[in-house]
């Protein structure tokens, strides 16, 4: 018995040793899929884990709000708003920086310590150096990205110009905040760590920088478990709002959190639908297989049942050589899921910053990789297996009946005429196996996409980059300014040097309210005469910002579910805390934030305000950029200079690396499931008709000739898959795209003709060298041998 | 002596054939001469493993010689090239097999153009069907045909591009006798109407009746070479 088995097993490993390249080839695709769950539950795990460590240990607030000034008296009604377990007050404020070796302006976020003790909400992980300490002013800890971007360490000074005064400030440590795991500048698409700093610096000289003796401008909470935010969000702007506080928000409006929320939605997502692609792929690659080495070997099958052998052993016999497959690719995908996850994690330390990144896989995640692929494997042979148990010993002896075959659809049509005898053998050929076909078609259509899905993101990065920064925003950098100001501050920037023209703009925060739907949005007044700062819709075409009422973002639209035309509850949520309604004229295409607009006229005539400015977009002749730099620097109105350029770099610098890396491990895996399955195929086709094209080259058919139709067959189903990749790319990248839809950003559903014609090229040049590498086996045909055997 | 006025179309001088299987050392030709004559009809007569085979293969162009050389014509195909036997056998050889070798994905018409199309001065692959007696099933796929007809459809197709030589290996050796004899008229009639020197393997002694000579072979080696002044047509053979 025990001589048997092993007789059996022996059979089963030279199986193996003699399917080789197939086996190994349908082992990487699904190794491949594995790996894709492992990477991503390994960033998840890490990302997740990090995070909730990190909120818990740093204790992140849940609801925020700022406002103007808050006399301290008012902390007590916060700390009584029922639900509200913690409350931290603290002053929030901009400030420009003055670097030696950098002309263009810095925006700092200045955040006030309480004296020398940790603050209740929102602590500071120090990376190095020291904490603030009394006795010492003009010491501040600065962002790490920050640090590390400018290259400075603890000890060094900066210049900093706080509320329109010069100071220079002491670097004493470098730290984190459960805030800013992305360091992101308000209303930015991208991060640019050069030119958006946080800082903090204690509470006593920020009051005293900016009078805010006894009293403070934001305030974080936290809420007891159970308890409805929103409650505690309409309570904190029923006591704020005579504060001038623009409206308290959750977590769910907090930059930071948002962004890394969207990451675990897409990894959640990638978890899923990568695996799932390849896995199906493996599955149809091991379903044909498995169906060939079953075919052929009937006849062992019989002689097996003959001997005695029960149905149960000899299934098991050919599950254990399935499952041998998916165990070398659980093996391999494991340990590449690893590794990638591990580079993944990397990755995202360069752009989500914890104090400790929790990077480790859960034995759970293995362990279901091992099952995944069983499961996958199992499922992808149990027809054929089936056909095993069912075979009769006695059938199973006979061999296979003839193949029967008929003209093909393109002959019915009448076209055969002109089809020679070759082109017709591939194509019953086809129409016979049309599972096989279409399987296989589906398999390269679907090798095709994965790489139009891994490069689009980069094609639609670059287009939201042409569309915001060279169509839409034609202004060389936009100046905001610490509070609002007259026409004399719009006059003096006019006058700075290289200015070669100006559009200003005022910015106010509205909420917008459209039955019961509403959101509270930044406003913006834009000036006319100049259109620096276009609005554009879907064609890209100039959208003018009519006399009266407001322009909508298409996302902000739609989530209002209004359309042109509708009229809309406006109302302004500092200043006089005027309301009214205003009609929607425009809706215009963004692909970041939650944008309205408005002209200035109509703007001063809603918030009853004089002429007001917050800022201007300048364009600027380059050469007097440095000039204008530091001019700017010594404004004292001037918050914060944008400089566009800068965001174009800082994405290049920043981005587009990761996303190449991304790109690459693209490609590899649709070069892998292209040869997989192009090779797979190939080596049935080879398999199913080797007598056939045996008897070709005995009859004088030259081995390129009889390559042909293999070659043929090959090419007419990567011919066809084309198309369907394009589709299949196109439709997937559109699910992407819905499932990156935020209110923070959008990514438009663009992809580059290039990245089709690239993708093609890939798909076809590993389809023609597996072809290849199958032909190479074609020459080593036994003509004499084929011959004498019966089919 | 009248076989020395007539053209040669083969020779082949002392010609050895040693292949290894797995471990052992086959000798399948130990030294063989034969001539094939223009137009003539031969019976290669042996038992399995007597080189019948071999000595076929190397004549159609399929296996290369151990050592001595074959002639066809002026010639030397010992010293061809794998395309230059491709062409040889592409212009020149017909072949037919125990288990036909059908296209399956091809019909009868179809099975014998494959081969018309790439001849230079075929037949029409209709005549060439219409020789064999199969004008009514033209149009079927090898499944839907009996053996015989099958093994017709691979004369027909054999004979299409006017070979030289038709080389036909067991041909009848997996149909019954009736399906057999009705096989053996074609290729009889192929050989006298076409002219075609035809050269038929089998064990059969009986299918030696029917040809102008018969080579005997055992062992590796030819054994004897018979005249058979009267030619039987297929349907006289008694089995």
């Amino acid at each position: 018995m025990v001589t048997w088995v092993a007789a059996l097993d022996r059979k089963l490993l030279r199986d193996l040793r003699h399917l080789g390249p197939q086996a190994m080839a349908i082992a990487l695709v699904m190794g491949a899929g594995i790996a894709m769950f492992v990477m991503s539950l390994f960033a998840l795990q890490s990302l997740t884990q990090s995070r909730q460590d990190y909120y818990r240990a740093y204790r992140f607030g849940e609801i925020f709000a700022t406002a103007k000034r808050v006399p301290n008296s008012v902390i007590p009604q916060i700390q009584e708003v029922p639900g509200v377990s913690a409350v931290s007050t603290r002053i929030v404020a901009a400030a420009s920086l003055d670097l030696p070796d950098f002309a263009e302006p810095i925006t700092a976020r200045m955040i006030s310590l309480p004296n020398y003790q940790p603050p209740l909400l929102n602590d500071v992980y120090l990376v190095e150096g020291r904490a603030l300490e009394p006795g010492h002013s003009n010491e501040l800890i600065a962002s790490q990205s920050f640090m590390e971007a400018h290259r400075l360490s603890v000890g060094d000074s900066l210049k900093a110009v706080i509320n329109g005064k010069q100071q220079v400030m002491k670097i004493v440590g470098v730290g984190l905040s459960p805030e800013y795991v992305i360091q992101i500048q308000p209303g930015a698409l991208l991060p640019d760590y050069k030119r958006f700093g946080i800082f903090w610096m204690s509470e006593r000289q920020m009051a005293a920088a900016f009078d805010m003796d006894g009293a403070f401008n934001d305030v974080s909470v936290t809420m007891e478990k159970g308890v409805q935010q929103q409650a505690v969000i309409d309570r904190l702007d029923q006591i704020l709002e005579r504060y001038g506080c623009t409206g308290a928000y959750g977590r769910d409006r907090q930059t930071s959190h948002v962004f890394l929320s969207d990451e675990i939605k897409q990894l959640k997502t990638m978890a899923i639908v990568a695996p799932a692609i390849f896995l199906a792929v493996a599955a149809f690659l091991m379903h044909v297989v498995i169906g060939r080495i079953v075919g052929l070997q009937r006849e062992q099958i019989a002689a097996l049942k003959a001997f005695g052998y029960s149905d149960l052993e000899i299934a098991w016999h050919y599950l254990k050589l399935v499952l041998a497959v998916s165990l070398v690719a659980s093996i391999l995908g494991i340990l590449l899921g690893i590794a990638m996850g591990r580079g993944m994690t990397q990755m995202y330390a360069q752009v989500y910053q914890f104090p400790v990144y929790e990077a480790g896989v859960d034995w759970r995640t293995a362990v279901a990789g091992f099952l995944i692929s069983a499961l996958t494997s199992s499922l992808a042979a149990s027809r054929a297996i089936r056909s095993v148990v069912r075979l009769p010993p006695a059938e199973a002896m006979r061999p296979e009946p003839p193949a029967s075959f008929r003209p093909s659809l393109l002959e019915r049509l009448g076209l055969g005429v002109w089809l020679p005898q070759i082109f017709r053998m591939i194509l019953r050929q086809l129409q016979r196996k049309k599972m096989k076909a279409a399987t296989a078609i589906l398999g390269i259509a679907m090798s095709l996409a994965v790489m139009i899905v891994g490069s689009f993101s980069l094609d639609a990065l670059r287009y939201i980059m042409k569309f915001q920064f060279s169509l839409a925003q034609r202004q060389t950098l936009a100046v905001s300014f610490i509070e609002d100001q007259n026409a004399a501050a719009i006059d003096e920037l006019r006058h700075q040097a290289g200015v070669v023209s100006l559009q200003s703009f005022r910015s106010v925060a509205m909420e917008l309210k459209a039955g019961h739907r509403s959101r509270r949005v930044g406003v913006m007044g834009l000036g006319g005469e100049i259109d620096l700062y276009r609005l554009l819709n879907v064609e890209e075409q100039p959208v003018d910002v009519p006399h009266d009422g407001i322009v909508l973002s298409d996302k902000l639209a739609q989530l209002l579910e209004v359309d042109p035309g509708d009229a809309l509850e406006a109302k302004m949520l500092g200043g006089r805390r005027r309301s009214g309604m205003l009609v929607v004229s425009a809706v215009v295409t963004e692909f970041g934030g939650l944008n309205a607009y408005m002209s200035p006229a109509s703007m001063a005539e809603f918030t009853g305000d004089q002429r007001l400015y917050s800022g201007a977009f300048l364009d600027v002749d380059n050469l007097e950029l440095a000039t204008l730099y530091r001019q700017l620097k010594e404004m004292p109105t001037v918050a914060g200079v944008t400089i566009k350029g800068a965001a174009v770099r800082s994405f290049e610098e920043n981005f587009a690396e990761n996303i190449l890396t991304m790109r690459t491990f693209n490609v590899l895996f649709s070069i892998i499931i292209a040869v997989g399955v192009v090779y797979n195929n190939a080596r049935i086709s080879l398999s199913e008709q080797s007598r056939d094209l045996a008897t070709m080259r005995v009859m004088g058919f030259s081995r390129g000739e009889v390559a042909s139709i293999l070659l043929g067959e090959l090419g007419i189903l990567t011919v066809l898959a084309i198309p369907v990749g394009w589709l299949l790319g196109y439709g997937l990248a559109g699910l992407f795209v819905l499932g990156l839809d935020t209110e923070v950003y959008r990514i438009p559903l663009v992809i580059d003709r290039s990245t089709y014609w690239v993708a093609t090229l890939v798909v076809l040049v590993a389809s023609l060298l597996s072809g290849l590498v199958v032909l190479g086996r074609l020459s080593r045909l036994d003509l004499v041998a084929v011959l004498k055997t019966r089919e | 002596m009248a076989e020395t006025s007539r053209d040669s179309v083969f020779r082949v001088e002392g010609v050895t054939k040693t292949y290894v299987m797995g471990e052992v050392e086959v000798h399948a030709l130990r030294g063989v001469d034969l001539e094939l004559y223009a137009g003539e009809f031969v019976v290669l007569l042996g038992p399995s493993g007597s080189g019948k085979s071999t000595l076929l293969n190397i004549i159609g162009g399929l296996d290369n010689v151990s050592s001595g050389r074959v002639f066809y014509g002026q010639q030397e195909m010992t010293s061809w090239n794998a395309s230059q036997l491709t062409r040889y056998r592409r212009q020149h050889v017909g072949f037919v097999f125990q288990f036909y070798n059908l296209i399956p994905s091809l019909t009868a018409r179809e099975n014998v153009a494959l081969v018309t199309e790439i001849a230079p001065q075929p037949l029409e692959p209709d005549e060439a069907l219409a020789l064999v007696n199969l004008e009514n099933r033209m149009d079927h796929f090898p499944a839907q045909m009996s053996g015989g007809e099958q093994q017709r459809v691979a004369i027909a197709r054999a004979i299409a591009k006017r070979p030289e030589v038709l080389l036909c290996d067991e041909p009848t050796g997996a149909l019954d006798l009736r399906t057999g004899v009705i096989v053996l008229n074609a290729i009889a009639r192929v050989n006298r109407e076409l002219g075609t020197t035809t050269a038929v393997i089998t064990h059969n002694e009986v299918i030696g009746q029917m040809a102008d000579r018969v080579v005997r072979l055992a062992d590796g080696q030819i054994q004897s070479v018979e005249h058979n002044p009267h030619r039987c047509s297929p349907d006289e053979l008694k089995w």
